[in-house]
């Protein structure tokens, strides 16, 4: 199983890595938030998926997972929530301002 | 710290001064303050003549970082001390001759004064110092003065120009010779000049020996104007006048003279040392003296002048380097170019200090120093024409004047050469003093050229923007009468330098050639008999008036036309080239697309990464302790895949926020077959409420449009995506399957074993969160805070009507 999920972070980054390189600016904040799920699964399973029960004491007769990729990640999503939250109102307030979420019309002055 | 030390820092510390007595005591002129410095320097130093004239030497030592080895240590011998008196020396009478010529309420004086101070102290520094990274940091500061002073009258475009030039070069040298020195340290173990002598035998057969001597080189070439770094020096005489004449002819050009003369007792003796600085002199002297027979300013002309006499000393050098192959005291064939080269340094500072003055001196009265306006101006300024006629003479290398003496001195040491059977010097031998010859010719030359067009033919008052021509005041003329005394009293006397000066100084320069207590043999002739030496001065003269005579003739040559130097255009060609090559690099790179510079970052990792893996036989699959795959989860790869290879295809806006969402629910749909329940709750919580942000902000979004894109380009993406995700799979697999290899034990088993014991909860995952671990989800609700505020500024903070918006 841990072959097919690594198989599966990988269509996830490169499908990331694609949308990174658009030029709508939506479109590289959904690109970020992809990577964020590919870098979830790797983390989860490069340790190595072995059958077991929820890391509750008590619960199940298999000894439970590994916990600690676990608190791992959970520290991950919630920064890469704030991360995308805040991108997101950024590209919300880019468009406002200036008019457009496209990357080729946001190059600055010639002189910076 | 002995008195020397602050003999080699009183110049910084009356710099100190300079501004407030220029600005409390305006009605005197500030040069008369620091004129009392260099004389008493130059008076304390002249008590050290009877310690250096018996052999003796002075060793100061302070320690400045010593753990480095780099101590302030002051080490005077007869090189150092030669040098001392003529910095203090000639400064003295600068500083007076420039009390005259800077005129007290039109210039800046204190600027000046500092500017030249600092220049001083420096100078002092670089030829008293025994540690050769004092010896540098005192070697930049000469160049920064020298640059202030060159550009001292910064508003005129000539002076920045040059004094920018001069830094560059000398700048670049300098950094050179710092490389040279740290091999030497690294070769040796010490920055001390003296025990680098003293390992000279190591220094030569190290295999740094020729990158070290190169670079050391590199900066004593760059200081004194050796070809083809010379081209600083004729438009570093935008400075004033007594600027050029102290610094650009006396005693900063002659660092790099004094550097090599010191140097000559590690490497000297090796025939790369030999050609390098011998060719590099007679080129030099070549190219100056037939360049300085073009220039029509007189300036010019005495800046190429100097070009060429630093060549014949520094080939000198090179020549008599020779005495370390043969170790011998009593050789008087190579020992004639040593004693020749100290003697011509101490003539060229005193005739070419006071031709300076004197043009100075002209400038100043009439207003030029063009020589096709200039003439006849002997009647008018007889001490200064005459000042000019000593000069010129020694320069020219006549009897009785102290440059005859040198210049029969340099033809029998370049003559002696052709008795040398090393180096291959019986086959290229003859070269060297038919070179000699002919820069002679052309030295002579253009010193008839520069005395003849001023000071006679015609005066004619109208060429010239001042209205009355007249003898310049007394204290002028104080400086170069007795720069011009002094040349005439040692081409008469010259035994009164002999072992007092001289014989110190080549001891210093070529050390443990004698043995202790033995003296070198210095005797200076005016008669040599009919040697080979007369026929050529005879020769010299002959061919150089013959020349002068026919000058009308080649006046109007291009040859003679053309006064720049053809180096400048590799110079300024190469400047502007390195800008221009330097932004088209900085245009086609920098292009400002988001998109480029992720290609860069992605190219960059992928090639990084896969060179690794090629270089170290990854990836390591081996054997894959695989969990079984239960038969549902094909189906959510399935629809995962699915889902997240359309999205990039998708242009309705809903659609790709949903099927966004979509690959967030499958996630946590993973985690709770991964057995993690509270990943799953996190994961389910955050996804909807990021699609729910995603709405909102897609609702003031345009739509989105179906992206227009070369083919090559979208060709190019895919490339960059499809590597960048095959490489993540392969590091990942190998990863895993090298983790399994080690098969170290998890530390899981720890927090699985505490979990209750230590901290008293059941749900390992978040006992580590909050207790273990507890630091982490602190920081990251600190992230999530600070999230919330820039969101919050984001939207409140409106500055309406500014540009930067």
């Amino acid at each position: 199983m841990e072959t097919l999920v690594t198989i599966l972070a990988g269509v996830l980054v490169t499908v990331a890595t694609y949308l990174l390189l658009s030029k709508s600016l939506i479109r590289v904040v959904i690109g970020t938030a992809m990577l964020t799920h590919a870098a979830h699964l790797l983390i989860i399973t490069v340790p190595g998926l072995k059958i077991g029960s929820v890391p509750i004491l008590g619960e199940g007769d298999a000894g439970p997972v590994d916990a600690l990729p676990q608190a791992l990640i959970l520290t991950s999503i919630v920064i890469g929530f704030a991360v995308t939250a805040v991108s997101l109102v950024l590209t919300y307030r880019t468009y406002q301002e200036i008019g457009t979420d496209k990357l080729d019309q946001l190059r600055g002055d010639q002189d910076e | 710290m002995s008195l020397l030390h602050w003999a080699v820092l009183s110049p910084f510390l009356v710099a100190i001064l300079i501004p407030f007595l220029y600005k409390y005591m305006k009605r005197i002129h500030t040069g008369w303050f620091v004129l009392l410095l260099p004389f008493a320097l130059f008076i304390y130093f002249l008590t050290f003549l009877p310690v250096t004239s018996s052999g003796e030497t002075i060793l100061e030592v302070l320690p400045w970082v010593p753990s480095l080895g780099i101590n302030f240590s002051v080490y005077l011998d007869g090189l150092s001390l030669l040098f001392v008196l003529l910095i203090t020396g000639i400064g003295a009478l600068v500083v007076l001759y420039s009390i005259y010529y800077l005129a007290k309420g039109k210039e800046r004086l204190h600027n000046f004064y500092v500017y030249l101070l600092m220049f001083m102290g420096a100078m002092l520094g670089v030829v008293l110092s025994d540690n050769l990274i004092v010896v540098y940091v005192f070697w930049e500061v000469t160049s920064i003065a020298s640059s202030l002073l060159i550009s001292y009258w910064y508003s005129r475009e000539k002076s920045i120009y040059g004094a920018q030039k001069s830094m560059y070069i000398t700048v670049f040298g300098g950094l050179s010779m710092l490389g040279g020195f740290s091999l030497l340290y690294v070769i040796t173990g010490t920055f001390s000049i003296r025990e680098l002598v003293a390992n000279a035998d190591l220094i030569i057969t190290s295999g740094l020996f020729l990158p070290a001597m190169i670079l050391v080189l590199l900066g004593a070439f760059t200081k004194s104007a050796q070809f083809p770094f010379h081209i600083w020096l004729p438009d570093a005489m935008e400075a004033p006048t007594p600027v050029s004449a102290y610094l650009h002819s006396a005693t900063m050009v002659k660092a790099g003279i004094y550097l090599v003369a010191r140097l000559t007792g590690v490497f000297g003796g090796t025939p790369e040392w030999f050609w390098i600085i011998t060719i590099a002199g007679l080129t030099t002297l070549l190219w100056g003296s037939v360049s300085a027979v073009r220039q029509k300013d007189l300036k010019g002309i005495l800046a190429f002048s100097t070009v060429s006499q630093l060549g014949l000393i520094m080939s000198l050098l090179g020549v008599g380097s020779a005495a370390f192959y043969f170790q011998d005291g009593d050789n008087a064939l190579y020992k004639t170019a040593i004693l020749a080269a100290v003697f011509h340094l101490i003539n060229h500072a005193t005739f070419k200090g006071s031709l300076f003055m004197a043009v100075g001196i002209i400038d100043h009265e009439t207003g030029t120093r063009d020589i096709r306006k200039l003439g006849g101006l002997m009647t008018i300024m007889p001490v200064t024409a005459t000042i000019s006629l000593v000069g010129l003479a020694s320069m020219a290398g006549l009897p009785p004047f102290n440059g005859f003496l040198s210049k029969e001195l340099f033809f029998t040491g370049m003559l002696n050469v052709l008795d040398y059977g090393i180096f291959h010097l019986e086959t290229f031998g003859l070269i060297i003093p038919i070179v000699a010859w002919v820069a002679s010719v052309f030295t002579f030359l253009y010193c008839l050229i520069m005395f003849f067009r001023t000071f006679t033919g015609k005066f004619d008052i109208s060429k010239l923007k001042v209205k009355h021509v007249h003898e310049a005041p007394v204290g002028m003329l104080i400086s170069p009468v007795v720069l011009g005394l002094l040349v005439i009293i040692i081409g008469l006397f010259p035994g009164i330098l002999a072992y007092s000066i001289i014989a110190p100084a080549i001891s210093a320069i070529l050390p443990g050639i004698l043995a202790a207590g033995e003296q070198f043999d210095v005797h200076i002739y005016h008669w040599h008999g009919f040697q080979p030496e007369l026929w050529m001065t005879i020769g010299v003269i002959i061919l150089g008036v013959l020349l002068f005579l026919t000058f009308r003739k080649w006046e109007n040559s291009a040859f003679y036309r053309g006064e720049r130097d053809l180096f400048n255009y590799g110079y300024d060609y190469g400047y502007d080239g390195l800008i221009k090559g330097s932004q088209w690099l900085t245009r086609i790179q920098m292009t400002g697309r988001l998109r480029d510079y992720f290609i860069y970052m992605c190219a960059f990792i992928i090639l990084l990464m896969g060179y690794t893996m090629y270089r170290y036989n990854l990836p390591d699959i081996g054997s894959l302790d695989l969990s079984p795959i239960p038969p549902f989860m094909w189906l959510i790869f399935i629809v995962f895949i699915s889902s997240v290879v359309v999205i990039p295809f998708l242009q309705n806006r809903v659609a790709v926020i949903v099927v966004t969402g979509v690959t967030g629910f499958i996630v946590a749909l993973f985690f709770v077959i991964f057995r993690a329940p509270d990943l799953a709750l996190t994961q389910l919580l955050v996804e909807t409420v990021t699609v729910i942000l995603f709405m909102l902000v897609f609702y003031h979004l345009p739509k989105l449009q179906k992206e227009k894109t070369a083919i090559g380009i979208k060709l190019v993406k895919l490339l960059i995506a499809g590597g960048f995700g095959l490489m993540m799979t392969i590091i990942s697999l190998s990863a895993f399957s090298l983790g399994q290899e080690a098969n170290f034990p998890s530390i899981a088993e720890f927090f699985i074993e505490n979990s209750k014991e230590e901290a008293g909860g059941y749900n390992v995952v978040n006992v580590i969160l909050v207790d273990f671990r507890g630091l982490d989800t602190m920081l990251e609700a600190l992230v999530v805070a600070i999230a919330t505020l820039s969101v919050i500024s984001l939207i409140k903070l409106r500055f309406k009507g500014r540009e930067d918006v």
